[in-house]
């Protein structure tokens, strides 16, 4: 059983004017999100996802479907067993959303006073949280005077504070610059990996998805139209949401415009070879053309690492005899994914 | 001068009257301005406690009683008033009148300053497994304490300020003793030493406040 089973949920909104239509925020997503997953959902904003993450622990309640999270389908729970759910579900955030009255040992305690633990335990917890987040020196600052990244090292010290097997993260890194995302990645990943947090993750940024997650899901207009492994979906995208998404990060198929750019300089014909492990490697594929004399000369592509494991999209300018080409590419086509550009 | 000597021990009566006044109705409409604020704020669509039905009534109500002038307020609640404590006339009626009036002002103070509070930090809260009346408690009320203080110093102006008709149904206080003794009596210079106890008062308690929120909000 998935550590958090999602079941034909929608959630629908009533009409923001009188005359207006429900808005299906969340329409029939399925999802199983393992213990240990760290799971990426990507889309544009207004794609559902900030609102799918807050449903899993129930910040918003379904319209329907069914939500089992550790086991007990939370959609029937009181607000009162709620409450104690969500000790068990840490959450951070874009904005932080840390508490400007109290200190940064205050923000970190304060989950720890909702569940209601002696002083002398939360004392030692805290302590425990801003060492393990860097922040020891700044127990009695106010989150006024921490930077960007120290904020979020603050939210994610106070998310963790109860111990919680889930952490949502919601645009944890969107407000912070290259640097400090990946500082703030890095800590996440170590949460996981040392910690064995399941971490769900939201974001409209593929790169957070590719260095973090280990499975994505990418959703569009309240439906999830793609999921798997982080590594599948990104060399192998089906849907076009989850194509425009990977492309941000992974240089595949030139498009029309660089088509046309590249037409101007190269008369050859174009091919794309996309090689993942498992197929044929580069050096048996250039070893083919070379056997044939096929000059070949790469016009655009990249190969990209994901887990540990490689793959990549290039296309390549064929010049030769064009039977000879066709039979190369007939031959290489049992062994490696080709298309002819055109 | 020699007025003001012989006027000494009234001068310091209306003053106590005065203070008497001000700090009874800023306590029985704080606390009254705080409860209605607290109640708009949380009935408001989106917040914790989403009451289209009772907003709607409260948000009415507010708007019809808050803007009407004191002096009027004053007279036309007489019969309030009586029923509430027992008379009609005099320091306490005018406490009572002054408090229900304020209880309007001040909620509305309340309600605006609450609504500055992020909706992020409070659903931080919520995320955190506090209840409503806890978030309430330990987030929204602590988060905007900076500026309920400048707001609350804001109010204790105003109700100075509203004091000063209390005569009108034989509150007292330093407005009823200006007119009186001063306007009256052809004496200006008692209506002005009125004048600078007020001033006197108004800004030891601004400064005071200004002070206080400073230290809240560290700035």
């Amino acid at each position: 059983m998935p550590l958090v089973q999602i079941r034909d949920v929608t959630k629908v909104y009533p009409p923001s004017t009188r005359s207006g239509d429900p808005v299906r925020a969340i329409d029939g997503v399925d999802l199983d999100i393992e213990e240990g997953d760290v799971y990426g959902i990507i889309g544009y904003s207004g794609a559902g996802k900030s609102t799918l993450v807050r449903l899993v622990n129930a910040l918003e309640p379904a319209t329907s479907g069914s939500i089992v999270v550790d086991g007990t389908d939370i959609t029937t729970l009181p607000e009162r067993e709620l409450r104690k759910l969500r000790l068990g579900i840490g959450m951070i955030f874009q904005q932080f959303n840390l508490f400007s009255s109290r200190t940064v040992r205050g923000n970190v305690a304060y989950p720890l006073q909702v569940a209601g633990r002696s002083r002398a335990e939360t004392r030692k917890r805290v302590d425990e949280l801003l060492d393990f987040v860097g922040l020891a020196d700044k127990a009695s600052n106010h989150p006024d005077e921490l930077s960007g990244g120290q904020k979020q090292r603050v939210g994610i010290a106070r998310a963790l504070a109860t111990s919680p097997r889930i952490l949502l993260a919601d645009e944890a890194t969107s407000a912070l610059d290259p640097e400090t995302t990946q500082e703030v990645l890095g800590l996440l990943r170590t949460v996981n990996r040392d910690f064995g947090v399941t971490i769900i993750a939201i974001t409209h940024e593929m790169d957070v998805v590719q260095s973090l997650a280990t499975k994505v899901a990418v959703m569009e207009s309240g439906r999830v139209v793609e999921s798997g492994e982080v590594f599948e979906v990104f060399s192998r995208p089906r849907s076009p949401a989850g194509q425009r998404f990977v492309s941000t990060v992974v240089k595949g198929v030139p498009s029309d415009s660089e088509l046309a750019a590249l037409r101007e300089r190269h008369a050859g014909r174009f091919v794309t070879v996309t090689f993942r492990d498992g197929g044929a490697s580069q050096s048996e594929v250039f070893l083919e053309f070379g056997r044939e004399g096929i000059g070949f000369e790469l016009v655009y592509g990249g190969v990209n690492e994901i887990q540990g494991r490689a793959f990549g999209n290039l296309t390549l300018e064929l010049t030769g005899a064009g039977d000879r080409v066709d039979a190369v590419i007939e031959r290489l086509r049992r062994r490696v994914e080709i298309v002819e550009v055109v | 001068m020699d007025v003001l000597v012989d006027l000494a021990p009234l001068f310091a009566e209306a003053t106590f009257e005065t203070l008497w006044l001000v700090f009874a109705s800023l306590l029985f409409g704080g606390l009254g301005g705080l409860v209605v604020g607290l109640a708009l704020y949380l009935t408001r669509a989106g917040n914790l406690f989403a009451n289209r039905a009772v907003f709607g009534v409260l948000n009415v109500v507010v708007n019809i009683f808050r803007p009407i002038p004191f002096i009027i307020f004053l007279t036309a609640f007489q019969p309030l008033a009586r029923l509430v404590v027992g008379t009609g006339i005099g320091t306490e009626a005018a406490i009572f009148t002054l408090s229900l009036a304020s209880t309007f002002g001040i909620s509305r103070i309340v309600e605006q300053n609450l609504l500055t509070v992020s909706p992020g930090v409070i659903e931080a809260a919520r995320a955190a497994g506090a209840g409503p009346v806890r978030t309430i408690v330990t987030i929204v009320i602590p988060e905007a304490l900076g500026p309920l203080i400048l707001g609350y110093t804001f109010v204790f102006v105003a109700i100075v300020d509203m004091s000063a008709v209390a005569g009108v149904i034989n509150g007292g206080g330093l407005g009823a003793f200006a007119i009186q003794y001063g306007f009256r009596q052809f004496e200006p210079v008692v209506t002005w030493t009125a004048l600078a106890i007020v001033i006197v008062l108004v800004q030891f308690v601004q400064f005071l406040g200004n002070g206080l929120a400073r230290k809240v909000l560290r700035r």
